[in-house]
C-alpha cells in the first residue's frame, strides 16, 4: 500500500465526504471533499510534472498553514515525490537568518522543486542558481490560474511508489533540526497508524480537531495524515490564529462535536489562563472523549488547571490522555487514558532525585508526581538502559531506547547521525524515563534540547546566536531550558559573560540578546544573566558545560530544588 | 485618564506581567511585537491586559504588529475606543 493509492480509493469510495473543515480566522469555514482535495492536489502535482520533478526527488513546501498547504502537500505525493514542509517566516523571524536555516535544509536535502509564494522570488532564484539540483521554483499564486491547471491527466506516478519507498521528510526548527530530516516510507507510516488508530480505538464516529503545525509530527501525522488517510473528519486552523484566539479551538470543537484533540502539554495551561469567560459561552465539550497531551514534558497540574477550567462546559475528567511520541516512530511510542484513567505516579523524591531510582512513596515523605505516557503501543518495545547499554530494571531511570516496524530509515542524507543513533538495532531515543508496571515515565533528556510551547529548539542553534552580540565574550554563552510551572513549558535562560569594556551597559546587551534571539530563533528568552569573566564553568575539553551552568545558574537564582 | 497616563499603566503592567522584569522602563515608541519582546504566546496577555484595565476590547485579529507595536500606538487605540 502507498499513500496515493489509500488516498485515491478513499476519493473513489467517498467522493463527497468532507473530510477537512478549514477555518480561519475572519473567513467563513471551508469544508473539503476527498474529490475536492484530489482535484487541488491534481493541479499541483501536474505543475511538479510539467517541471520534471521526477518520482522519489525531494520537494521542499514553504507555505503558510492554509488550504493550498493541503493541496500542495498531496499534489507531491501523487507526484511520487518526498515532501518537506519548511516552518513558514513570520515576521519576528530575520529573513537573514531564516535563508541561512533554508540554505543549511537545501544543502542536506538536495531537493529538485520549492513550493512557495511569488513573494519569495528573488531570493530563490539566487539560491536556485547556487544549487544546481533544484529544477524548478513553484509558486502558489501561479499553479490555480497557470496552463498547469490542464495539465492534469489523473495518472497519478505516485501510485507506483513501493512501500518501502520513502513518502516525506520530517524535520525540527533551527539550522541544527533541519540538517536531520527524518525520512520514513509509506509502509513504517501505515504501519505506525493501522497501530496507533487502534489503540485509540479510532472509528467512523471521531472527529479530530487541530489548531498543530503541519511541520510537527503531532500535526502531520495524528492530525493530518492519520484523519486523512483514515477517513476521520478533520477540524484544522493554523497555529497563528490559535495562539492568538484560544478559545477557537474550544468553538470549534463545539461546532463540529470534536472527539479528539491532541495538544502539548503547555496549551493546557495556556488554554486554562488565557480564555474570556464570555469567549467560551454556548461551548459544549462532552464530545471530547481524549485530549492527549504529547510533545512536552507533561505535569498532572497541568491537567488539573485544565479540568478545572473546562469541566463546566461538560469536559469529562476521563478525556485526559497522554502520549510519548517522535517522529523517529512515525509518531507515538507509547499511549495512555483511552481504555483507563491516566496513572498518576507518586514517588519519593530524595531517592529519585539522589539514587535516579522511582520509589513509591513511603513513611509520607516529601513526593512527586510522575505523569505515565502509558504502555508501548502493540508494534513498539520499550526498554530502558544505563550507559552503557545494559537493561535497567523497573523504576530505575535511564535512557529510553525503542525497536519497532515504524522506525525511519534514517535522517536523510545523514548516514552518520543514523548509525550513532541505533545500538544493537534500538534507537536511542536521547529521553531520560524508567518503566513501572508495564507503563512508561518520561522524566527528562540525556540530549542537550529545549522544548519550548512544544517546539524543540536546539540550545546550540541560540548560543550561536548570543556569541554574534557585541560585548558577549565569543564562544563564552550557553542556552538552556527551566520549566515553568505556571506556563507549563520550558524558559529559555541565557548566561553570557561580558566582555569588560562593557560591564556598564549590562542592560543595552541583554535587551540586543534577546531581540537578536527571538528574531533568529522565534524564541522569547525568559531570562538573559550576564556574568563576568570566567563564571561559566567548561569540561576538561574545553566545552561550556550546559548541564552544570545550569545548575550552577539554578543555584545562584534561588531556583534550586534540592 | 490622557494617553501619557495609559501608556505609563500599561507600560507599568506589562513589566510585571509579560516580561516579569519589574526594573524595567518601556519607552512609548519601543517596539513590542515586531522585535519579539513580547513573544505570541503573550499577544493573548496584551488585550487581556487592555480589557482588564481599561474596558476596551482587542480583538485576536488586531494581536499584530500591522495594528500595533508600541505603547504609544496601543493607548491611541485604547483612547480611541474608550471614546
Amino acid at each position: 500500500m502507498n499513500f496515493s493509492k489509500r488516498l485515491l480509493k478513499l476519493a473513489g469510495d467517498y467522493p463527497d465526504r468532507e473530510i477537512i473543515h478549514f477555518l480561519k480566522t475572519g473567513e467563513s469555514d471551508q469544508h473539503l471533499t476527498y474529490r475536492a482535495l484530489i482535484e487541488g492536489a491534481g493541479r499541483y502535482q501536474a505543475a511538479l510534472r510539467s517541471r520534471n520533478v521526477l518520482q522519489g526527488e525531494v520537494v521542499i513546501l514553504i507555505l503558510q498553514q492554509s488550504i493550498e498547504l493541503v493541496y500542495a502537500y498531496f499534489g507531491t505525493i501523487l507526484n511520487g515525490s518526498i515532501p518537506s514542509i519548511m516552518p513558514f517566516l513570520t515576521e519576528k523571524l530575520l529573513p537573514e537568518k531564516y535563508r541561512k536555516d533554508l540554505v543549511s535544509l537545501i544543502e542536506i536535502t538536495q531537493p529538485s522543486a520549492i513550493l512557495t509564494y511569488c513573494d519569495f522570488i528573488d531570493e530563490l532564484s539566487e539560491i536556485q542558481a547556487n544549487n544546481a539540483f533544484i529544477k524548478a521554483l513553484l509558486f502558489s499564486e501561479e499553479i490555480e490560474t497557470g496552463a498547469d491547471v490542464l495539465a492534469g491527466t489523473g495518472n497519478y506516478p505516485g501510485i507506483e511508489r513501493d512501500g518501502d519507498d520513502i513518502v516525506l521528510l520530517q524535520h525540527s526548527s533551527g539550522s541544527t533540526g533541519l540538517q536531520k530530516g527524518v525520512a520514513l516510507t509509506h509502509q513504517a507510516v501505515f504501519h505506525q497508524l493501522d497501530c496507533y488508530s487502534k489503540t485509540i480505538r479510532l472509528s467512523s464516529r471521531d472527529v479530530i480537531v487541530s489548531w498543530l503545525p503541519l511541520y510537527h509530527d503531532m500535526g502531520l501525522i495524528a492530525c493530518f495524515l492519520m484523519p486523512i488517510l483514515y477517513n476521520i473528519p478533520l477540524v484544522i486552523m493554523s497555529p497563528f490564529d490559535w495562539v492568538r484566539a484560544p478559545h477557537r479551538l474550544f468553538q470549534a470543537i463545539s461546532h463540529y462535536r470534536g472527539t479528539l484533540c491532541w495538544l502539548p502539554n503547555f496549551a493546557y495551561n495556556f488554554c486554562a489562563q488565557k480564555i474570556r469567560p464570555a469567549d467560551m459561552e454556548g461551548i459544549e465539550l462532552s464530545t471530547l472523549r481524549a485530549v492527549i497531551n504529547c510533545s512536552e514534558p507533561m505535569r498532572r497540574s497541568s491537567h488539573q488547571a485544565f479540568l478545572e477550567r473546562f469541566s463546566q462546559y461538560g469536559l469529562q475528567p476521563s478525556a485526559i490522555a497522554t502520549c510519548y511520541a517522535m517522529a523517529e516512530n512515525v509518531f507515538a511510542v507509547t499511549q495512555d487514558g483511552i481504555d483507563k484513567a491516566v496513572t498518576y505516579d507518586e514517588i519519593d523524591q530524595e531517592t529519585f532525585q539522589k539514587d535516579k531510582i522511582a520509589r513509591k512513596v513511603f513513611n509520607n515523605r516529601p513526593s512527586i508526581y510522575q505523569v505515565s505516557a502509558g504502555k508501548p503501543i502493540a508494534n513498539t518495545q520499550v526498554r530502558i538502559m544505563d550507559g552503557d547499554g545494559r537493561e535497567l530494571p523497573d523504576r530505575h531511570v535511564g535512557e529510553i531506547v525503542i525497536k519497532s516496524n515504524c522506525m525511519l530509515t534514517g535522517y536523510y542524507h545523514r548516514e552518520d547521525e543514523t548509525v550513532n543513533s541505533f545500538s544493537e538495532g534500538w534507537f536511542k531515543t536521547g529521553d531520560l524515563g524508567y518503566l513501572a508496571e508495564g507503563e512508561l515515565y518520561v522524566s527528562g533528556r540525556k540530549k542537550d534540547l529545549i522544548i519550548v510551547g512544544g517546539k524543540n529548539v536546539y540550545p546550540q542553534d541560540i548560543e550561536a546566536v548570543v556569541n554574534e552580540v557585541e560585548g558577549v565574550h565569543p564562544g563564552r554563552c550557553v542556552a538552556f531550558g527551566v520549566f515553568n510551572e505556571e506556563k507549563g513549558t520550558e524558559d529559555v535562560v541565557v548566561i553570557a559573560e561580558l566582555e569588560r569594556d562593557f560591564a556598564e551597559k549590562d542592560r543595552q546587551v541583554a535587551d540586543q540578546i534577546r531581540k537578536m534571539v527571538t528574531q533568529s530563533t522565534a524564541v522569547a528568552l525568559r531570562q538573559v544573566y550576564l556574568v563576568n569573566d570566567f563564571w561559566l564553568i567548561k569540561t576538561s575539553s574545553g566545552k561550556i558545560a550546559r548541564a552544570a551552568n545550569k545548575e550552577k545558574y539554578l543555584f545562584e537564582t534561588g531556583h534550586h530544588a534540592g | 485618564m490622557d494617553k501619557n497616563e495609559i501608556i505609563e499603566k500599561l507600560g507599568k503592567k506589562i513589566c510585571e506581567d509579560i516580561l516579569k522584569d519589574t526594573g524595567r522602563i518601556l519607552a512609548p515608541d519601543e517596539v513590542l511585537i515586531s522585535s519579539g519582546l513580547i513573544d505570541s504566546f503573550s499577544l493573548v496577555d496584551l488585550a487581556l491586559i487592555a480589557e482588564q484595565m481599561f474596558g476596551v476590547r482587542i480583538e485576536d485579529y488586531e494581536l499584530n504588529a500591522d495594528t500595533f507595536d508600541n505603547l504609544e500606538q496601543l493607548a491611541e487605540i485604547i483612547v480611541e475606543r474608550k471614546g
